[in-house]
């Protein structure tokens, strides 16, 4: 019998006490947590591997199949291999010469010399499982993607810099000093959290235009650069540091900015971290203002393109998904690699 | 009221032992004390025998019935926790009250157990306070009312008075017992501090490192301790242990050499071969200071006077510092060479293992 | 010093040196600031430079956030079609008369503008569904993950990844699926069903919108959730057991009355930001079939960016009123934060 304190909210363990109908519930919800989270994204990669002619196919196979071609000796190029029945009933792997209406002429690998005719119907595809990596490689090549993605790159870097070193900079002043107007400014960046992107629209659309910057990388980097939650993580780390550090520098006759630049800013290496983290995701992901002030191709970040390229009537869906997959890889790295700190980034930072 | 057997208990971690072997019979209405020092088992103990905890072996029985496999919420057992786990969103009365709504009796049997055990407790003006709202010991008296209105078969403590100050540990230790007085249920009671056990406990169970050293009443322990262990456990302050070597047996006693001295331990004779290494224990209140001729001449380190009594800590040659305890007040000062004198009939001897091999 | 070690010696010490070389020009670039910084400090005093250190991000804040807010109201009483609000007129009230023109609220067809109370409706069925979802969806996670579970930070990891994922990517993914030839078609016909057109029908198009977007951030909410239930002591629970509690009761009076401060958080924010919901429901459904699934933010961007004729004046008008709302769910929102602290 066991003592239940599980599902209810409890992370007691009655060491060694029977399983409980609870316990596979829970791993089954979870178990169904992990497809259900995974394998949409999974039936993405697969899919972006197949052909454009593998993809019209209904109902869809799960991996990626081509069919098998054979070079045969005496031919110039490899011929694609299909599985015949001939008259006399048995099966057989014969590669197609040519095709002349409704019949094929066929040969047989290992004794190329004679020639076969089948018709259509009697013959079937032998497919292997093959990647179609041109999926990727063409887009980038031929298409604008890789300027896309060089646009993202560099949007998503220069920003996370001037949003590391600005909030820093304000963060500083804010953790450190008291001066007039301190609670003010406080007050003032708790405000801005009020204010998203989505009902400022139109006013930054005509800063951005004054200050001529439409159109360019510049008018997607600047707008988001000084980030209340940047600041505010950045200020509650800086309050836990010594004050003393920053005494004891003074006496050593340091300017304020060499005491923010050399003692205080290595020393909030972790928060800096969390927040470029953060920043890099924000920048890599972001839609609605990019959509609205870029309008010409040559500065699409990838998510702008990605959007502009699945608008269009026949959409390459073998080109649309690789790119898609393309997008997700910076991401899924730092997840990888970093999901702890974006876990205790989130805590310390308590949902402001 | 119930009583609560023990048989061949066991509890491991994993790999690591933590309870070897527990047997202990509590009888009905009586008041244990599981005493030990910290990481001895004393709470792992409480909680198997709540059923917070599962045994790795053996068995429990509640009046004679077999609860080794019962969860804790079957047993009919109630706990006062030593963080007192009060339901910080509730009142105090609805903190009461919970345990008994569970059980499904009528709002008037409860409101009636509720206000019986606030008088009790003296908390009858603070019913409708929430927690954070009362002191530390107005706290644990709310945790001890849970556990009343229960009328559980055991009342099981788990160091409730360990987060209360100096002055109100008294005073609740006081209460307590006054409590036991007046319901008279068995209460099962873990703390590391020794007082309290002394003070509180029909029976007292000494652990250490998941055994038991020794179970008896409180004055047994101190005046017959079974081992070194329990002799320097209780009592405060602590039994002067000192080392010694038998020399030799003369008449039925025991002649040892201890530091620079001789010592002469009565009706010891049989206790120990000549030439063993054996300890002698004296309590600080055995000792006498005396003008001459006393068992060992040493020299006074320390003396603290406390008014009714004086504390005198004293160097001799080749043993350990010993603490004498003197009434009143005695004009000893420091560096004084002075002669003392070990009570003849309040001496133990403990052989090398640790055992007690004479007693007063 | 042997011979092998004589050897080494100078390797080490061509090493040290260069990478003193290397170090040199980052060093010179860290430093590159100290001398004008100190120059100003010198200039205006020590006591002055919190505002040099406040002023980038400030000067960024004035001319992104609170300069903007302000224009937002100018554009919302001009009209006209210029960008700048010097060429535009003054029009008074006319652009908001002309948004909340309707024979009835309830109905946008009475309306003048009748794609803004489509997105006012659309968002806010959009936000009850996906606020409750989201609420129950995480709630119920949280409460798995606080079990004693191997391997917790696997699972939480897991369902936290969609999160990361871009709008965009999100969308197509699900796009992908529910495509009239995909993988959840292929599922309902192989177990004997027609196709669905999700897309077509504007039931199914909301219906996926909200799937989507709860899907994409659950985890967020989660690992919130699970936060607050891991702050309750455990010795509560174990309270609980001694006092003979059933399970649904230890669940319902003490878990959730006690994770209820989080509870809140979780449904605050999750409606402020559903309430500005875009990204995935544009690059999903395009706010269709025609507006089935158009959300008030798709409203304004389209109003001022994406239509034949750009109509400034409306979209601030329109953005006035979201900004509205969204201000007083963020005082409730900061009235919570403050009584969780007391």
């Amino acid at each position: 019998m066991a003592s239940l304190t599980g599902l209810l909210g409890s992370r007691r363990n009655g060491a060694g006490r029977p399983v409980h109908w609870t316990d596979i519930a829970a791993y089954a919800y979870l178990a169904l947590g992990v497809v259900m989270m995974f394998a949409p994204v999974l039936w993405l990669v697969v899919s972006s591997f197949k052909t454009q002619s593998a993809l019209l196919e209904f109902p869809p196979s799960f991996l990626p199949f081509a069919q098998a071609e054979v070079t045969v000796p005496g031919q110039p190029q490899p011929l694609p291999l299909f599985r015949a029945t001939l008259p006399d009933g048995t099966v057989k792997e014969l590669a197609q010469l040519r095709r002349i209406g409704l019949v094929a002429v066929m040969i047989d690998p290992a004794d190329p010399s004679q020639q076969v005719r089948i018709a259509i119907d009697k013959r079937e595809p032998v497919r292997r499982v093959a990647l179609s990596t041109s999926n990727y490689t063409e887009p980038l090549r031929q298409l604008a993607f890789t300027t896309y993605l060089r646009n993202s790159v560099f949007v998503t870097v220069v920003a996370t810099l001037i949003t590391l070193l600005i909030n820093s900079m304000a963060a500083y002043a804010l953790a450190v000093y008291e001066f007039r107007g301190k609670a003010a400014a406080s007050l003032a960046v708790i405000g801005t959290l009020m204010i998203p992107i989505t009902i400022i629209l139109v006013p930054v659309y005509l800063v951005v235009t004054k200050l001529g910057l439409v159109n360019s990388l510049w008018a997607v980097i600047l707008p988001g650069a000084a980030t209340p939650t940047g600041v505010f993580l950045l200020r509650q780390y800086m309050l836990t540091l010594p004050k003393d550090l920053i005494e004891a520098a003074r006496m050593d006759k340091a300017s304020e900015w060499q005491i923010y630049w050399r003692i205080v800013m290595p020393l909030t290496l972790p928060a800096l971290a969390v927040l470029a983290i953060f920043s890099i995701m924000w920048r890599w992901n972001e839609f609605l203002w990019p959509l609205a002030v870029l309008t010409k191709t040559e500065v699409f970040t990838l998510q702008i393109g990605l959007n502009a390229f699945q608008g269009d009537l026949q959409t390459q869906w073998h080109y649309l998904l690789a790119m898609t997959v393309v997008t997700l890889i910076p991401v899924t790295l730092v997840f990888v690699f970093l999901q702890r700190f974006i876990a205790t980034g989130i805590g310390s930072t308590g949902m402001k | 009221m119930a009583d609560l057997k023990l048989t061949a208990a066991r509890k491991s971690f994993g790999t690591i032992d933590v309870l070897h072997g527990i047997d202990l019979d509590v009888k009905d209405g009586e008041f244990v004390v599981f005493v030990g020092p910290s990481g001895c088992g004393k709470s792992t103990l409480l909680r198997m025998i709540a059923g917070l905890e599962t045994l790795t072996s053996g068995e429990i029985f509640i009046d004679g019935a077999r609860v080794t496999n019962l969860p804790a919420s079957d047993r009919g057992l109630a706990m006062v926790f030593q963080s007192y786990a009060l339901y910080p969103h509730m009142s105090v009365a609805k903190n009461m009250a919970f345990a008994l709504e569970n059980m499904g009796l009528k709002r008037a049997e409860i409101d009636a157990r509720v206000t019986r055990a606030a008088t009790m407790l003296r908390l009858t003006d603070y019913l409708d306070r929430k927690p954070k709202q009362l002191s530390g010991g107005q706290r644990q008296r709310v945790a001890i009312g849970r556990a009343i209105v229960r009328d559980p078969k055991i009342f099981l403590f788990d160091e409730p008075l360990s987060n209360l100050d100096a002055e109100l540990r008294v005073a609740t230790r006081k209460e307590l017992a006054a409590l036991h007085a007046e319901i008279g249920g068995t209460m099962i009671y873990v703390t590391h501090d020794q007082v309290e056990a002394m003070t509180l406990a029909d029976r007292i169970v000494v652990l250490r490192a998941g055994r038991i050293e020794q179970i008896g009443r409180p004055l047994d322990l101190y005046n017959k301790p079974a081992n070194l262990f329990v002799a320097g456990f209780i009592g405060s302050p602590r039994m002067n242990l000192l080392p010694a070597t038998v020399l030799s047996a003369e008449g039925g006693s025991l002649r040892l050499r201890i530091g620079a001295a001789e010592l002469v331990v009565p009706r010891a004779a049989a206790a120990a071969a000549p030439g063993a290494a054996v300890t002698v224990g004296i309590r600080p209140e055995h000792i006498a200071v005396v003008p001459e001729h006393g068992t060992l001449d040493v020299t006074v380190d320390l003396v603290e006077h406390l008014g009714g009594e004086t504390f005198i800590y004293a160097a001799a040659k080749d043993l350990p510092q010993i603490t004498l305890r003197c009434d009143g007040q005695t004009p000893s000062s420091r560096g004084e060479a002075i002669s003392i004198r070990f009570s003849p009939d309040h001496l133990h001897l403990f052989d090398a293992t640790g055992a007690a091999i004479a007693r007063p | 010093m042997t011979q092998a070690s004589s050897a080494a010696a100078p390797a080490a010490t061509l090493r040290a040196r260069l990478s003193e070389l290397a170090a040199w020009p980052v060093r010179a670039a860290l430093g590159l600031f100290d001398p004008p910084m100190q120059g100003l400090q010198r200039l205006i005093g020590a006591g002055r430079m919190p505002y040099v250190f406040l002023a980038p991000n400030f000067v960024f804040f004035g001319l992104f956030v609170f300069l903007p807010i302000a224009i937002n109201v100018v554009f919302s009483v001009t009209g006209g079609t210029a960008l700048f609000p010097s060429e535009r007129p003054y029009v008074g009230t006319e652009q908001y008369a002309y948004l909340f023109d309707c024979g009835s609220y309830l109905d946008p067809r009475s309306c003048r503008e009748d794609h803004f109370w489509r997105g006012v409706g659309n968002t806010a069925r959009f936000v009850v569904f996906q606020v409750t979802a989201m609420v129950v969806f995480s709630l119920v996670t949280a409460l798995v993950l606080n079990m004693k579970i191997r391997a917790r930070g696997f699972f939480r990891a897991v369902y936290f990844f969609p999160v990361l994922l871009s709008p965009v990517v999100v969308a197509l993914i699900w796009k992908w699926i529910l495509q009239r030839d995909g993988l959840l078609n292929a599922a309902i016909t192989t177990l004997g069903g027609q196709k669905i057109l999700f897309f077509v029908d504007p039931t199914w198009a909301m219906f996926w919108a909200v799937f989507v977007s709860v899907w994409a951030h659950m985890g967020f909410y989660t690992l919130i959730l699970l936060a607050g239930l891991q702050a309750i002591p455990t010795d509560l629970y174990e309270a609980a057991e001694m006092d003979r509690t059933p399970r649904w009761r230890v669940l319902l009076r003490i878990t959730l009355p006690l994770l209820w401060p989080n509870l809140i958080v979780v449904i605050v924010l999750s409606l402020i930001r559903g309430v500005q919901t875009f990204d995935e429901v544009f690059v999903l459904t395009g706010g269709g079939p025609g507006t089935a699934t158009l959300m008030i933010v798709q409203y304004i961007y389209e109003t001022a960016f994406a239509n034949q004729v750009q109509n400034f004046g409306l979209a601030a008008a329109a953005s006035v009123v979201l900004g509205l709302v969204l201000f007083v769910l963020t005082l409730v929102q900061l009235a919570v934060a403050r009584r969780k602290e007391a």
